[in-house]
């Protein structure tokens, strides 16, 4: 949070969000998570004009440290960054310091010698970005670490969830696929939960992770159950990367048992809408012609991503209560 | 200086002749002279004891002085000082150095150290397989030569079952122990914390609790079948205390230890630190309820003692994302005001049974002398307050290293004076030479 | 703006009939200005702008029979730090249901000051288009600019001092149509009579007949 030098009271610079930083759901409110798909709601619009760009961010640095491979998100923030009029410079894990064996503490502090005010780090660790969180005075925004947690896609997710249906409470929600290896499902069963929606979480007995019925939501080991009536069906991606392959035996065994197809789609309700965060193993996890259907919200998600990138920033970096 | 102390007006607290008594204790000439009401000597140095516990020295069956090989982490030298500070006047250090302590030369250059350089009495613990590596048994034999007490490869487990059971047979040969580090890795693979709803939450790979229990119903076994003894190290789940009940009532001779972390912490630190690696450990701190089960089979002797698993890190090696730090705690100097903190206080266990599972039990489980103020026994004692306080800070530490659990917290229970064959090798707020605090 | 705590009521400056007269007024200009209804359109600056515009569009909707269009513009993300509009981060939309290209836009404000709160809003409408002109339409002209900005259409001009407010109400918005001008408490502390006794903080209604 930069200090604004004449602002009348320095003391305590009052914040948009409850913390400095988004780390987690976990770690924000509800009223947080409302505040954000409320601003959202402008910077989408913004995305509609002719010039998508206002000067709210301008003369503000936001570093970008991604230490695993990713396309959409690091393209979605450095947009988001770029569309609030932002210096945005990216860091990724390869031919860099990081390469020569420098710790991510280190990596942070010189980082912090350039002074950005926010930092984006996506992370194969689960808790480095709240390592950088303890130890630096900026932003720190979780652009995903380790399977522990993703929270601007949770809450593009209820974004997109929220603009097709018009709430999220109440809502019957099916996350579906390797549950143990998702930071994505863990982010989107807190806020869901949180916000009042029913969710079922449904996967092969292997790809569950302990005590997770503790979250709230209803656990089920047939897809079928899960989608059944649902509102929205989310499916998961296969984390191969990450290990999901030793939970079941084939891509050709999970397709035919887990697999969402077009008859598993029906069970659902009809105005239902399908989700996944991406990228898609089409053939695995999810059918092309239900990923590529009418229901499918799956590019408004890429879309919704950027609007929520900038009201993250925005409220993290560009607003605060003065006078 | 003067060859006599004298401890005037303690509570006399020695488990190994059921004492509990207001008593004066005479240390001259390296042993404990006399224990007695109103000891009147002249010429000797007077440490009022009054409203102070006086106690066997502590003994320590499991600490990693990380001596040669890891210096920047801690020394002999180090290591002792801050078993001195904190009541130890015995420690048991484990052979995970470099190189290894598998074979007579490196067991007797530990040996050379500790007499150059350590403040109280270390007794080396050889490997179980060369190189720890779980393949070969080492030169069990030609270490006990050397002064080893003991065989372990912890750090590791032994995960081979025909390996296991060599040893077993091997090292009852040579009268040794055998300390074992139960843990399968084909069940716990990358877990760095306790598999539960906390490691669920938090997205860290879980270690389960079979991944101990399995193994420590194995050795159980594998001991009965060779009639070795077998020592479990840091017990930290309710179903390996089980499987070491079971044990016993069969008539099998498993003895079995706890660390002060298990007996009080549980894995919700990991998730309330947000991330903090000083509660990375191995094994990971466990639920609530094993906490608990362990907190009763301590009371009622399911397990003998409590050791420290001492295992000092420099705080660059911690200063990493949770899993990729290394595993491991100091706690050579907060054993006892943990205890006395978290158990005695609440009531949760005698000032007798304290003393014990620090002192007489550990002792008796190795066949070390020590753990005893009986006349003529070895003058280690430790002078200790069951009221005052000790303040946990990072500048605090004696030792090395300051990765410890207990930092900024301030604990009731604080040692005084330890005491190692008569001559004083901690006194507390006396400056370099004593320690902090 | 609303009223702020430490504040007093010095002087009306505008009751709702004197409100309405002015906006009337201000709608026949710009059509005589503007030589008709064609080509321009009014864009209210949040929060209170908007209104101003509603009812210029509805007053010439009277007196033409023509509706001109209407936007409503929230300038939160162009502030500068200077700029004492919003005292909250949250966004409302911005609805321009009109292409700006080639028109004349006319911004409508409550009050118009330091003229950084327009700056921001020319640079919003530039970036929605290149409009042919921009206009301003405010209705209170307060003086102390810090920017060489000027309106075109004016309700009411008054000059005024650092610690003075003027305080602008609308039906939509608030309880009810009113100006007024507001003084700082501290402002009155320069005695010319016999001190007074403390007075609390809270904004009493005075009325001095004097100032109109």
């Amino acid at each position: 949070m930069t200090k604004r030098p004449d602002s009348p009271d320095s003391a305590a610079p009052r914040r948009a969000l409850s913390k400095k930083d988004l780390l987690d759901i976990e770690g924000i409110t509800e009223d947080d998570i409302r505040l954000v798909l409320d601003t959202a709601e402008s910077m989408r619009e913004i995305n509609q004009r002719a010039i998508k760009k206002v000067p709210t961010l301008r003369g503000k640095l936001v570093a970008n440290l991604f230490f695993e491979n990713s396309t959409r998100t690091r393209f979605s923030f450095e947009i988001a960054e770029r569309r609030l009029s932002a210096d945005s410079i990216a860091l990724s894990a390869t031919g860099t310091s990081v390469a020569k064996g420098e710790t991510l503490l280190d990596t942070g502090r010189n980082l912090m010698a350039m002074a950005p005010d926010a930092i984006v780090i996506r992370h194969p660790r689960s808790g480095a970005p709240h390592l950088l969180a303890r130890s630096l005075p900026c932003a720190v925004v979780n652009a995903g670490d380790g399977t522990h947690a993703h929270p601007t896609q949770a809450l593009l997710d209820a974004f997109t969830i929220r603009r097709a249906k018009g709430t999220l409470a109440g809502l019957r929600v099916a996350i579906c696929g390797d549950v143990s290896h998702s930071r994505v499902a863990r982010s989107n069963v807190s806020l869901l939960t949180k916000m009042g929606a029913g969710v079922t979480l449904a996967g092969p007995a292997t790809l569950l992770p302990a005590e997770i019925e503790r979250t709230g939501a209803r656990i089920v080991t047939r897809i079928e159950e899960a989608v059944d009536g649902a509102d929205v069906i989310m499916m998961l991606r296969v984390q191969k990367e990450r290990g999901g392959g030793l939970g079941f035996p084939s891509d050709r065994e999970y397709f035919e048992v887990f697999g969402l197809t077009p008859a598993r789609r029906r069970l659902a309700r009809k105005d239902a809408i399908v989700m996944h965060p991406g990228p898609m193993n089409r053939g695995v996890e999810i059918d092309s012609a239900v990923a590529d259907g009418p229901d499918s919200v799956i590019l408004d998600q890429v879309e919704n991503g950027v609007a929520i990138r900038m009201a993250v920033l925005y409220l993290l970096i560009g607003a605060s209560g003065d006078e | 200086m003067s060859e006599a102390v004298l401890l005037r007006g303690g509570r006399v607290v020695d488990p190994s002749r059921n004492l509990d008594q207001t008593l004066d204790v005479l240390l001259r000439d390296g042993v404990v002279a006399k224990v007695d009401e109103k000891i009147a000597a002249k010429g000797v140095d007077v440490v009022d004891a009054a409203g102070l516990v006086v106690a066997p020295g502590f003994v320590d069956l499991h600490a990693h002085l990380r001596e040669p090989g890891f210096e920047h982490k801690e020394t002999v030298e180090t290591g002792t000082r801050a078993a001195a500070a904190g009541g130890f006047t015995s420690v048991c250090a484990m052979a995970n150095t470099m190189p290894v302590l598998d074979d007579a030369p490196a067991v007797a250059f530990l040996v050379r150290r500790i007499r150059e350089t350590a403040l109280v009495r270390v007794y080396p613990i050889g490997a179980v397989s060369k190189g720890l590596e779980g393949l070969e048994l080492a030169e069990i034999g030609l270490m006990k030569a050397e002064g080893i007490v003991a065989v372990s490869d912890d750090g590791k487990p032994v995960a081979n079952g025909m390996l296991m059971r060599r040893a077993l047979e091997y090292a009852t040969m040579f009268g040794l122990p055998v300390v074992v580090h139960e843990e399968d890795p084909s069940l716990v693979g990358g877990g760095v914390m306790n598999e539960g709803w906390t490691s669920t939450r938090l997205g860290l790979p879980g270690w389960p609790n079979v991944g101990e229990s399995a193994m420590v119903a194995r050795d159980v076994q594998l001991a009965a079948l060779t009639k070795a003894r077998l020592h479990v190290a840091h017990v930290s789940t309710r179903e390996s205390l089980e499987m070491i009940r079971v044990a016993r009532r069969a008539g099998i001779a498993v003895t079995c230890e706890v660390t002060p972390h298990h007996l009080t912490l549980t894995d919700e630190e990991v998730a309330r630190s947000g991330y903090d690696t000083r509660f990375k450990m191995n094994p990971p701190l466990r639920s609530e309820a094993d906490r608990a089960a362990l907190v009763a089979a301590l009371v009622e002797g399911t397990i003998d003692a409590v050791a420290t698993d001492h295992a000092p890190h420099h705080e660059d090696e911690k200063a990493l994302a949770f899993e990729d730090a290394p595993f491991g705690v100091t706690g050579l100097e907060t054993a006892l005001p943990v205890l006395v903190d978290a158990l005695l206080v609440p009531r949760a266990i005698t000032l007798q049974r304290l003393v014990e599972v620090l002192s007489t039990a550990p002792a008796r489980v190795f066949s070390l002398p020590g753990g005893t103020l009986a006349e003529g026994a070895p003058a280690d004692v430790v002078v200790f307050s069951t009221t005052k306080s000790t303040h946990v800070t990072p500048d605090g530490f004696v030792s090395r290293s300051k990765n410890s659990p207990w930092t900024a917290r301030t604990l009731r229970g604080r040692v005084e004076r330890t005491f190692v064959g008569g001559r004083e090798v901690f006194a507390r707020g006396a400056g370099p030479a004593g320690g902090a605090r | 703006m609303g009223e702020a705590p430490g504040t007093f009521r010095k002087v009306r400056l505008l009751d709702a009939a004197g409100m309405t007269r002015a906006i009337s007024r201000m709608a026949r200009e710009v059509v005589e200005a503007e030589g008709g209804t064609d080509g321009f359109a009014l864009i209210g600056i949040r929060t209170r702008g908007v209104p101003l515009a509603q009812r210029l569009a509805a007053e010439i909707a009277r007196t033409e029979g023509v509706q001109v269009p209407v936007g409503l513009l929230d300038i939160t993300l162009y502030r500068d730090d200077l700029t004492t509009v919003a005292s909250s981060p949250v966004l409302k939309k911005t609805e321009i249901p009109f292409p700006v290209e080639g028109r004349n836009v006319i911004l409508c404000d409550d009050v118009l000051f330091t003229g950084r709160t327009v700056r921001a809003a020319m640079d919003a409408i530039l970036d929605f288009g290149r409009p042919r002109k921009i206009l301003l339409a405010v209705l209170v002209d307060r003086g102390r600019r810090e920017l060489p900005i000027e309106a075109e259409y004016i309700g009411k001009k008054i000059a005024t001092s650092a610690t003075e407010i003027v305080s602008v109400t609308f039906r939509e918005t608030d309880r009810e149509d009113d100006v007024w001008l507001l003084d700082r408490e501290a402002a009155k502390a320069a005695p010319k009579v016999a001190p007074k006794p403390a007075r609390e903080k809270v904004p009493a209604p005075r009325r001095r007949s004097r100032k109109k």
